[in-house]
């Protein structure tokens, strides 16, 4: 890691159940491999139009997805896929949203950039840059005014944190006191222009947490035992009534910023030596250190590679959708009429 | 039957609806210990608490997130956005998200909110404070659009609106805020999408919306007056859902289609207007389709300028008697 964390800086791993650490790994194995099958769509030409890949921020999506109640928000960005999957989306609806198919979470009518899952608290993926701060306070702003304790989580990338939005969102929460955590992945780049040279400060996100009267948070992004229990306070505090969280996640995005971009602008050995640091491969090491035999991690990776193929299986099999659904389901009545 | 003010409508509207509905919420700028800058929701924090009439930062982008966010997830919010002009700082919430939420989720997500705002020329405000923007929001799929004329129409339609399950623009035209008219007591629920018949006549078909509504009507008590020629008038009143079939009718009557907008001359509803009736009515017609709009300009501020840039009763006439004959 290129940056200090100033808080949780020593491993917190023993502050994790075994189970829940099964879990962490089970679901970074799902996103992970999952991720790279639509790499694979890809340059099969099974899945069209633009794509970003999360490849390398798993930890962040899983230490989330496993801290978070069943009936908790997320709101994320176009590179939402782990983020979906990580609250129990089917993976065949996404394979087959990418794909174009009818099985897709939402018919083909949004596609990767877009996945939403209502009934698992998916409450969207937003392609514009910042949306999705202020939505998810309303989220928030809903669950404070019906009391149900329910928090609303929003990812969104380092670039966001230099847009209007941004400072919009971290403002009204804070003075409406809402149950919301805001989580900055900073994978160091904002899409092909490294952070620090577009930002005023190092840490884009925590370091413009005071002017909003929060606690400046970094964690380990690579690292899911960071993550949830950082995710796990600031639920806990969301649902307490204590009101929002900014946490800086540090991470790194192995591919590049969408399909089209090889990441050639990255400088010789960055990638090498975050490699290393590769979440999925550093948290097989922390189960093998806490006496988790070789036979359970194979299954556990045989059984998410089961998954996928399973997924993408059903996705290519699944029908295209209807030309019919292009006039449906702009309204709530399902028709699209705008005249007598 | 009360008379109100088109302002005080606006707070019985939102009264009748959050008195009979808690999931109902209220939130803008000055909107609840200041009555809002118009002064059109007095009240309503005294009578249903801060927690559900809230004020707001100057954040528009926020204000309407959260009504996005709470509406998705069971509220049913009304956000007011002070001035129509600042549609364009909150346009992604509005066009990129609100409106395309539903359909791009293929059907899973619900927006039942209500964006209110005050829009419109005539108070001397200059161009930033003044346009007519309802345009700009009928042409994105997915809003529907609403424009009373008088304080009845501001508490049915408002109603209306925030009982509809789906998102609705409520422009209210802000030099028609201390029009006074008979309101209906008690609760009372208008529907979106009706076109009203105000007028009957036998030469022409005015459409017009909001404001250019009473302009309309009495550039049609003069031409029949002074000049003979009597004048059907058409309150638009909703763009979206749009009642095409009262306009078609209506235009069938007469002969002849007038539209009278507010908006500035390119892409103005009424070329939809005109469009429809070209393609449905043609035969029906017996001379050309009259739009009288503003110039393609921005609204200029000074009286004199403003009046006249604005369609008035007068160049109504004017325009009616050199082209209707």
């Amino acid at each position: 890691m290129s940056t200090t964390a100033r808080k949780n800086a020593a491993t917190p791993a023993p502050e994790v159940g075994s189970e829940t650490r099964l879990e962490l790994y089970r679901l970074q194995l799902e996103l992970r491999y999952c991720e790279k099958r639509a790499y694979d769509l890809f340059l099969q030409n099974l899945i069209k139009g633009t794509s970003h890949l999360s490849l390398g921020q798993e930890a962040i999506a899983a230490g989330f997805g496993v801290a978070m109640r069943p009936d908790d928000y997320t709101f994320c960005t176009y590179r939402g896929h782990a983020h979906t999957l990580a609250r129990g989306a089917s993976m065949t609806g996404v394979l087959g949203e990418l794909m174009g198919r009818q099985c897709g979470l939402l018919g083909g009518k949004g596609g990767s950039m877009h996945l939403t899952d209502v009934a698992h608290g998916v409450m969207g993926s937003y392609a514009i840059i910042g949306a999705h701060l202020p939505i998810a306070a309303g989220a928030a702003w809903s669950a404070q005014y019906r009391g149900t304790q329910q928090a609303a989580v929003c990812f969104f990338g380092d670039g966001t944190t230099n847009i209007g939005a941004f400072h919009e969102a971290l403002n009204f929460s804070v003075v409406w006191k809402l149950p919301v955590v805001y989580v900055c992945e900073n994978n160091l780049y904002m899409e092909y222009t490294p952070i620090s040279s577009v930002t005023a400060v190092e840490h884009p996100a925590a370091d413009r947490a005071s002017a909003y009267g929060l606690p400046s948070i970094v964690v380990d992004g690579n690292d899911a035992d960071a993550v949830y229990l950082e995710a796990s306070r600031a639920l806990a505090k969301a649902r307490a009534g204590g009101g929002p969280t900014l946490i800086e996640a540090m991470t790194y995005r192995h591919s590049g910023h969408s399909r089209a971009d090889p990441g050639k602008y990255r400088p010789p050995g960055e990638l090498d030596a975050w490699l290393k640091r590769d979440p999925v491969p550093f948290y097989r090491q922390r189960l093998i250190e806490h006496g988790v035999d070789e036979r359970t991690l194979k299954s556990m990776e045989d059984e998410a590679m089961g998954k996928v193929e399973q997924a993408t299986a059903n996705a290519k099999a699944s029908a295209l959708p209807s030309v019919d659904d292009i006039e449906k389901n702009l309204w709530s009545d399902g028709g699209v009429a705008w005249r007598n | 039957m009360a008379e109100l003010t088109y302002r005080d409508a606006v707070a019985a509207g939102i009264a009748q609806e959050m008195e009979r509905d808690q999931n109902v919420v209220f939130l803008g700028e000055d909107v609840a210990h200041a009555g809002g800058v118009f002064k059109a929701t007095v009240g309503l924090i005294e009578r249903f608490g801060p927690l559900r009439v809230r004020d707001c930062p100057i954040s528009e982008q926020a204000i309407i997130g959260a009504a996005m966010g709470a509406a998705m997830t069971g509220l049913r919010p009304i956000a007011e956005i002070m001035f129509s002009d600042f549609f364009a700082v909150c346009w992604d919430m509005i066009a990129n998200e609100i409106a395309k939420a539903r359909y791009m989720t293929n059907g899973q997500m619900a927006m039942p909110l209500v964006i209110r705002t005050a829009n419109g020329g005539g108070s001397r405000f200059g161009a930033q404070h003044s346009q007519s923007v309802e345009n700009w929001a009928m042409m994105i799929p997915g809003l529907k659009v609403v424009a009373p004329a008088f304080p009845a129409d501001v508490k049915g339609l408002l109603a209306a609106a925030v009982r509809d399950p789906d998102p609705v623009i409520f422009f209210e035209q802000k030099s028609l805020y201390s029009l006074k008219g008979e309101v209906p007591d008690g609760e009372y629920v208008d529907e979106l999408g009706k076109a009203k018949v105000l007028r009957h006549g036998k030469d022409c078909t005015i459409v017009a919306l909001a404001a250019m509504v009473h302009r309309a009507l009495e550039a049609a008590e003069v031409l029949e007056r002074e000049h003979g020629i009597s004048c059907t008038v058409v309150d638009v009143r909703s763009l979206v859902p749009l009642d095409t079939q009262t306009i078609l009718s209506e235009v069938a009557k007469t002969g002849r289609l007038v539209t009278v907008e507010e908006n500035p001359r390119l892409c103005g509803w009424g070329a939809e207007i005109a469009s429809i009736v070209a393609d449905e009515c043609f035969w029906e017609l017996d001379g050309p389709i009259i739009r009288i709009t503003t110039p393609h300009v921005p609204l200029p501020s000074a009286d004199l300028l403003e009046d006249h840039t604005m369609p008035s009763a007068e160049r109504i006439v004017r325009e009616l008697r050199a082209k209707l004959d």
